[in-house]
């Protein structure tokens, strides 16, 4: 638990913005909630005997360093490859770290037998998708849609010119801090 | 007023307490006075007293649509609203207005309810704490009540303590008492958790019983509207409304039940609880687990059986979770091009380069880092060795799940987070994947296998914070899961913060202070 202290500065200025702010007291909900129920609620602390069917200490550790694979490898031209995917870029040394805990993190998982198990792709995959009839039941609603773009042209959507590949890193990086909001 | 809940300010409405119109006022002064929270990213105030007006004389010629005609909610900022700006809290959208409403919005408003504004969130719902949006974090209004200040000696203003995400915005709302009730969205567990640090029920419902047209997807396969509300009973009249199938949503299946009120007289005693002892993870605090324990003897007291269970892959399924869900973000993310909606770069050398430049403006790190590692789980040289395996992870926790519920256990029993909510400070010394990965970790299994699950308040912490347990149950049975979560909350007195100056404006500061004194518990 984080024990907290008060300081006098601090307190002086919480109490100027107190008074302008609602203060916030409790009640008690429930019918069926006697004296003794509303002491035990604000009182966690009371001396329990503990439930045996909830286990005293945890039950399991996290999976350690030794028991994974080593590390997958992020070479520069990975990099620029997932850039391009996915159109977003890495930013700063950052964000390639972060990427390499996720994959770290996810390597957990190969601590898993999963010979033979077959993958799911969706809770519902027993049940049979629902089908309406093939009909028009809505949509000619272009005016609407067309509100909604930044570039629009009659009745298209305006896009820059097209089959140009992203700039090379640097450049990229260059264009990209020129854009920053 | 404000602290009622959905079933008694609906009683007030019909007989005439309070008009609609007034009730929508006092929120709407509300939300302007806890505005220091950052719940709401837009407030919508004239549509609501437009349409709380209608309800009005709706509620006058005694025909209201139904019990939520007049209710003001709250929707989070990732389902779409017709005229009103949807941004999923990132640069992205956030001037995008749709030309529709979500099914689930849309459900509401045709039943009357009272739209008060979008709400705040972790940026395309990626993140555990409300604190990665583009509209800044959003602070628990349990850090501004009296059992924390007057427990902790914590100033709020600077040691306010997170609402937990995503959906954080939605929960504040409802636990601030700004809305009746709010909509989240749920897929690691971004309506449970803070639903569980804001001290409100929270509902994640079976995957398919509940549309998600309109819905900003974050991973198509597991995402669900979530409902929060101050009550199990109230949490079952918006599910009734909200279920069903929906021709917009191919994956949305018939309601197996008209959900409406739950039983008063709901038996116990024929209820087997599963407590699966893989829930006590490293990390567990030692107050959430004394409450795990301190309900688990309520119910065997009461007569119901419960018994230890195993989930014997638990562990292994929130890596699971992190891989599926970069991947289907990576899919996900590709709509925003900056073509057809949205925000759109200046540069214009390319379409490629117009792309890229257009992702890098509007995404936030978090957004951009899951894009990139789900794209390299994609890959054609990684895509058997991360993301199939993770595929096949899953069904083995989905069927850790089927066999155990198909031993005999009704529900199952556990933590809904590692501890009660952290302080904002402290939070933001870890990464968002790591906080992200400690937060999800009794939340998302049951996404992975489409099961309902909901996490009810118990009790407060020794600093004064709401603590929550989660019950999970088998594929469409909601309706019990409510049962047994309304069992529990008629038992454990859980306190629920209140507005004293409910009646009336510009009260004495003095008093306020007395009051709140003198009614702390």
């Amino acid at each position: 638990m984080i024990v907290f202290s008060l300081t006098s500065a601090r307190q002086s200025l919480g109490v100027s913005l107190k008074l302008m702010r609602p203060s916030l007291r409790l009640r008690i909900r429930g019918h069926f909630c006697p004296e003794s129920h509303v002491r035990e609620a604000t009182r966690p602390y009371s001396s329990h005997t503990h439930n045996p069917k909830v286990p005293k200490a945890a039950t399991w550790e996290p999976v350690l360093e030794d028991q994974l694979p080593p590390p997958a490898k992020i070479p520069a031209d990975l990099v620029d490859k997932l850039e391009r995917l996915a159109l977003v870029d890495f930013r700063t040394k950052q964000g390639l770290v972060c990427l390499e805990r996720a994959i770290r993190f996810a390597d957990q998982l190969h601590v898993v037998d999963t010979d033979g198990v077959e993958p799911m792709d969706s809770v519902l995959e027993d049940r049979v998708l629902y089908l309406r009839d093939d009909a028009v039941v809505e949509g000619d609603c272009a005016e609407e849609l067309l509100q909604l773009p930044k570039s629009t042209v009659e009745e298209y959507f305006v896009a820059p010119p097209g089959n140009i590949p992203l700039p090379k890193r640097e450049e990229r990086t260059a264009m990209l801090k020129h854009s920053e909001l | 007023m404000l602290s009622l809940t959905i079933r008694e300010v609906s009683l007030a409405l019909r007989e005439g307490r309070i008009s609609a119109t007034e009730l929508c006022r006092r929120c709407l002064n509300r939300i302007r006075r806890t505005q220091h929270l950052n719940a709401y990213i837009s407030v919508t105030e004239e549509l609501a007293l437009r349409q709380a007006q209608e309800a009005d004389s709706r509620l006058l010629q005694g025909a209201p649509k139904g019990p939520l005609d007049g209710i003001p909610f709250a929707v989070k900022d990732n389902f779409c609203t017709e005229s009103v700006r949807t941004t999923c809290a990132s640069r992205m959208l956030k001037d995008y207005t749709p030309p529709f409403n979500a099914t689930v919005v849309q459900k509401l408003l045709d039943q009357g309810a009272v739209l008060m504004g979008k709400t705040n969130m972790d940026e395309f719902a990626m993140g555990a704490g409300s604190t990665d949006g583009a509209f800044g974090p959003v602070r628990n209004p349990w850090s501004y009540a009296a059992p924390y200040r007057d427990r902790t000696g914590a100033d709020p203003d600077s040691d306010w303590v997170i609402t937990g995400g995503s959906s954080g915005g939605s929960a504040a709302a409802v636990a601030s008492l700004t809305s009746y009730l709010a909509l989240g969205s749920d897929t690691g567990g971004s309506t449970r958790n803070p639903g569980a640090l804001c001290g409100v029920v929270a509902l994640k419902p079976s995957y398919g019983l509940v549309s998600r047209h309109g819905l900003i997807p974050l991973v198509n396969s597991m995402d669900v509207p979530g409902i929060i509300t101050r009550s199990a009973s109230d949490a079952a009249i918006v599910l009734g409304v909200l279920q069903g199938r929906d021709v917009r949503d191919s994956t949305t299946v018939p309601s197996p039940s008209s959900l409406t009120e739950l039983p008063e007289d709901f038996d116990i005693k024929n209820i087997c609880v599963g407590i699966p002892k893989e829930y006590h993870a490293p990390g567990l605090s030692q107050e959430t687990l004394a409450q795990w324990s301190r309900v688990a003897d309520m119910f065997e007291r009461a007569g119901a059986r419960v018994e230890q269970v195993s989930l014997p892959h638990t562990q292994h399924s929130i890596v699971c979770y992190h891989v599926l869900c970069h991947a289907e973000v990576a899919s996900n993310m590709a709509r925003f091009d900056g073509l057809q909606y949205g925000h759109r770069s200046e540069v214009d050398s390319s379409t490629e380069a117009m792309y890229a430049s257009t992702r890098h403006e509007g995404f936030n790190d978090v957004v951009r880092g899951r894009i990139l590692s789900g794209n390299y789980f994609l890959l054609k040289q990684n895509y058997q060795h991360y993301f199939v395996k993770a595929q096949q992870v899953r069904r083995l926790i989905a069927d850790d799940f089927r066999h155990v519920f198909e031993s005999g256990v009704d529900v199952l029993l556990t933590p809904t987070t590692l501890a009660d909510a952290s302080r904002y400070s402290d939070f933001m010394q870890e990464d968002n994947r790591t906080r992200s990965a400690q937060e999800d970790i009794f939340t998302q299994p049951v996404n992975m296998a489409g099961l309902p699950a909901v996490s009810v308040p118990t009790s407060l912490s020794s600093r004064g914070l709401p603590i929550g347990l989660q019950l999970i149950g088998p594929a469409l049975q909601d309706r019990k899961l409510l049962s047994v979560t309304q069992w529990i909350e008629q038992r454990v007195g859980f306190p629920t913060i209140s507005d004293h100056g409910d009646d009336s404006e510009g009260r004495g500061d003095t008093e306020v202070t007395k009051r709140e004194h003198s009614s702390s518990v």
